[in-house]
């Protein structure tokens, strides 16, 4: 296989020059193809979420042949829908010194200096270009009284530069991105295949040129041949059995590129998001976040005092009961200057430090309040004063508050309040850390091209962007960064090479292969007829992978779950149970065939956390921290992106290093 | 809490389905969709055939949560997806009917899940704005009123589940039509081609064969994101005007 790299090492591909001129440059020397040569090229997009769907729509505008694929009933469904907060872009527009630089700058230090100062750098440069385009096709972002874009703040900056739709950015977005990909549907550009899920990369001599689809409602396997191959097949979140994402979520696709030789790059790099409902049962199905939005006006803390917790959990006292002066706002005390607004990874290891010294809020010990009561009062008193109404009594300040908080958080108040049964304007919200999202992902270069020739990964699938420690609101941006402004280009460096290409033939002996691959193993899962649900083995997975590979890790508990791993795959496969065929609209096969990839992933993103014997970001190594608590990165030995390749359970790891040319590399402060 | 559910199986499109009784355990903390996934486990244990059902964020958002429960889209609560509805709304000894959202454009594909891939298609007839990537200009080069801009997302916030068809006597999608035809019609950006949205919109959605609106306002009043029948009466101002103002 033709690998794109040579003597093992990896090659970035970023272009020579000056941080700032390196895509402007570049892109004027991409090799183009011409129009002509474009109507003949066929391009499978897989995944039509933010990302999937920007590229599908962009290179059917840009008129390649476009198949574009989902196994959910539409492309709307996929998982980016549900983001809440919403999207950063270097517009400033709030006049308060933002600029590409900045939020390039505050991407790599909110990564924890894990990830490539090139691509980022990129990504914060068409930041600007996404929020015109979505404006122009509709998407209603809040806007000001005169008419223009309004932004707020998020986590881990000192500039506004979100932009967002009430606390439905991403369902907005995507909306925009469904609507220009149904748009090019209708114009005969993209093929839609809905309900149908990738089995496997089918490759011919060293590229990838098609997949093999199972068409989920009669179960049929399908092939499919293209030029290329582009996966935006989101994250691996659902690894740990609970997280907020979605439960049709999965690694699979990204999974089958990797047993076909592409590297998952950074594996153990999950990010856990610090303002989610807690769990409340082992029932349990998912996890639901509350957006980081909401900690811009919401204070966190927990009783100072034993006996108050204890009042708190039993119910003998309300937290709206609890002093003043008996609240630890823990945050704002340990990092008095971003306060409230640390980055993600940050808070939730406070939560986790004030939960570990018992002082949680709710029956399972696992819960920290986020707290409106300060922000209601703070929104009433202004609100009083634009009315006129000089002396207001109690009962006015708090419902003019009230009024404020509804208007910027009114669903998300809702939706806890629908989950959990309390009223969140009366007492405080209870919130704990879930997984999230996940920073790792297929290895990619400049061109978002994985090593292998001709498969391109885009979003979340791919590692690029998001170092250690993703910022808030940059999950949106760089799928749409990916979709609409860098993949259209980036494309052109393999299609260029390809316009003598005839069309992939799929009855080539590399797709009955495959397909017969795909055949045995849907056979195998049937056949092993065991007594253990699907659900319970990906829950067993979940828990071994919290417990070890969650917000703490150490070499012990690693080494320990890997063998726990090993063997609950040899328990999956001597002992699970799928109901009925392969030839029908059969749900527990397609989550076998989910659950048994995280089965394998899950082995490696322990590896990977065991061998990075550091702490960054959302990989916090109990051995490696300082004084404080804080973690303790190591710079002289992991500034590297470890790039994994698997064969059959031996995991093997190139390593790319990181040049850091614009950045002085920093321990990260917020205190 | 024990309850008896009465469930409709249907193997696939084709064959002809009924309702089976099945008993569950839950409790209160429960969400509607954890219970079946309780009842699914207990069936998978007994080595028979799961319930199956669309489902995928649980969080209100996706729109692919579609149960009709005690004859309501998406239960008892207004304002709510079948996800977010929680067992704390039932009874210990409740009987719960469970069917899939019904509508001739809506075939059962399995169970509770039907195919609404119709929406789609209306969408493909004209449900966005023609604008190809890197033609726009500078965001705020247009300013666009609060109170249109609001109300246009108010529209948008439709995630496309199909209970208003389901909820409606003559399965009608007038309000999922209406809803995008206001959303981008609301908007400046969007103003340029609503005569011809409108008319291909309309035109795709009786090709569908959804049925027409006689003013029950059951669908405002089942859809899980409020939208609004004023949309509706929009879409008729709009179509009048495009039809009868020609080309």
């Amino acid at each position: 296989m033709e690998l794109n790299s040579s003597n093992g090492v990896l090659s970035d591909k970023i272009p020579a020059g000056p941080i700032s001129e390196k895509w402007t440059d570049y892109k004027a020397h991409i090799p183009l193809v011409a129009p002509q040569n474009k109507r003949r090229l066929e391009i499978i997009v897989v995944g039509t979420g933010l990302a999937g769907a920007s590229a599908a729509a962009s290179l059917g505008e840009l008129g390649y042949n476009v198949k574009c694929f989902t196994f959910h009933d539409s492309p709307r469904r996929a998982h980016s829908i549900a983001a809440q907060g919403g999207i950063n872009a270097a517009k400033n527009y709030a006049n308060d010194g933002d600029s590409i630089f900045r939020l390039f700058y505050d991407t790599i230090k909110g990564g924890d200096y894990r990830a490539r100062e090139g691509n980022v750098h990129r990504m914060a440069e068409v930041s600007v270009n996404i929020i015109d385009q979505c404006v122009a096709q509709g998407v209603p972002f809040a806007r000001d009284y005169g008419g223009l874009l309004e932004n707020r703040s998020f986590g881990g900056v000192q500039v506004s530069r979100t932009f967002y739709a009430r606390g439905q950015t991403g369902q907005q977005l995507l909306i925009g991105a469904y609507q220009a990909l149904e748009r090019q549907i209708s114009l005969g550009s993209v093929q839609m295949y809905n309900r149908h899920e990738m089995m496997d990369i089918v490759m011919i001599d060293g590229k990838a040129r098609g997949i093999i689809a199972r068409n989920l409602v009669n179960g049929k396997l399908e092939r499919f041949g293209a030029h290329c191959v582009v996966l935006a097949t989101g994250g691996y979140g659902n690894v740990f059995y609970l997280s907020t994402n979605a439960m049709g979520s999965n690694v699979s696709a990204a999974w089958k590129a990797v047993k076909r030789g592409a590297l998952m790059a950074n594996p153990c790099f999950t990010q856990i998001h610090p303002t989610c409902i807690p769990v409340s049962g082992d029932y349990q199905s998912k996890l639901t976040l509350m957006s980081e939005s909401l900690r811009n006006d919401g204070r966190v803390w927990v009783p100072k005092k034993m006996e108050d917790v204890q009042a708190i959990r039993t119910r003998k006292i309300k937290p709206s009961d609890v002093k003043e002066e008996d609240r630890d706002y823990y945050l704002e005390r340990m990092y008095p200057s971003f306060g409230n607004l640390v980055p993600r990874d940050v808070a939730s290891r406070a939560a986790k430090k004030v939960c570990d010294e018992g002082r949680g809020v709710n029956a399972t010990g696992l819960a920290v309040f986020l707290d409106f009561s300060s922000a209601i009062q703070r929104f009433g008193k202004s609100q009083a004063n634009v009315k006129g109404i000089h002396t207001p009594d109690a009962a006015t300040i708090t419902k003019l508050g009230e009024a404020v908080v509804s208007e910027k958080y009114g669903n998300l108040f809702e939706m806890y309040e629908k989950i959990v049964g309390e009223d969140p304007y009366k007492q405080p919200m209870m919130i704990y850390p879930a997984i999230h999202y996940t920073m790792g992902g297929l290895w990619v270069d400049y061109n978002l091209e994985t090593n292998i020739p001709g498969l391109f990964a885009l979003g979340e699938c791919n590692f690029s962007d998001h170092g250690a420690n993703r910022l808030g609101a940059s999950a949106l941006m760089q799928g749409l960064a990916d979709g609409y402004f860098v993949i259209p280009y980036t494309i052109g460096t393999f299609l260029s090479k390809e316009i003598r290409t005839p069309n992939t033939n799929t009855n080539h002996q590399a797709f009955d292969q495959v397909q017969k691959d795909v055949e045995d193993r849907i056979n195998h899962l049937l056949s092993v007829k065991g007594n253990q649900s699907v659900e319970s083995l990906h829950r067993a997975l979940g828990k071994i992978m919290w417990e070890y590979c969650g917000m703490a890790r150490n070499a012990e508990g690693l080494k320990h779950a890997r063998e726990e791993i090993r063997k609950l795959r040899d328990t999956f496969w001597k002992d699970v149970f799928v109901p009925g065929t392969a030839n029908e609209f059969n749900p527990e096969l397609d989550k076998a065939n989910r659950v048994a990839d995280f089965m394998e992933l899950g082995e490696m993103m322990v590896v990977d956390a065991l061998e990075r014997n550091e702490s960054c970001g959302g990989h916090f190594r109990e051995e490696y921290q300082d004084a404080e608590g804080e973690a303790l990165r190591r710079d002289d030995l992991y500034a590297y992106v470890a790039a994994w390749a698997w064969n059959d359970s031996d995991v093997q790891v190139t390593k790319e290093p990181l040049k850091f040319e614009n950045v002085e590399l920093k321990s990260r402060s917020y205190k | 809490m024990k309850l008896n559910l009465k469930i409709w199986r249907q193997p696939n499109s084709q064959a002809n389905g009924k309702l089976e009784n099945y008993n569950v355990e839950a409790n209160e903390h429960m969400s509607f969709l954890e219970m079946i996934d309780v009842l699914n486990e207990d069936l998978v244990a007994k080595k028979q055939d799961p319930v199956a059902f669309d489902h995928d964020c649980r969080e209100g958002i996706c729109g692919a949560c579609s149960m009709v429960i005690n004859g309501q889209p998406h239960g008892p609560l207004p304002g709510t997806t079948t996800c977010q509805v929680h067992m704390r709304h039932f009874k210990d000894g409740d009987t719960i009917t469970v069917e899939p959202f019904r509508a001739n454009s809506f075939p059962v594909v399995k169970d509770l899940v039907v195919d609404r891939s119709a929406f789609d298609r209306i969408i493909q007839a004209g449900g966005y704005i023609s604008v190809n990537t890197g033609q726009a200009p500078d965001g705020n080069a247009l300013p666009v009123n609060r109170d249109d801009a609001s109300k246009a997302f108010d529209a948008a916030a439709c995630i496309g589940c199909g209970a208003c068809v389901a909820a409606c006597p003559n399965a009608s999608a007038m309000l999922f039509t209406s809803a995008k035809i206001a959303h981008l019609g609301l908007l400046p950006q969007g103003k340029i081609e609503a005569r011809t949205r409108v008319k291909n919109m309309v035109e795709q959605m009786d090709k569908e064969g959804f049925g027409k609106c006689t003013n029950t306002y059951a669908c405002e009043a089942e859809c899980p994101k409020g939208i609004s029948v004023e949309n509706i009466a929009r879409m008729n101002r709009e179509y009048f005007k495009a039809v009868f103002a020609g080309e």
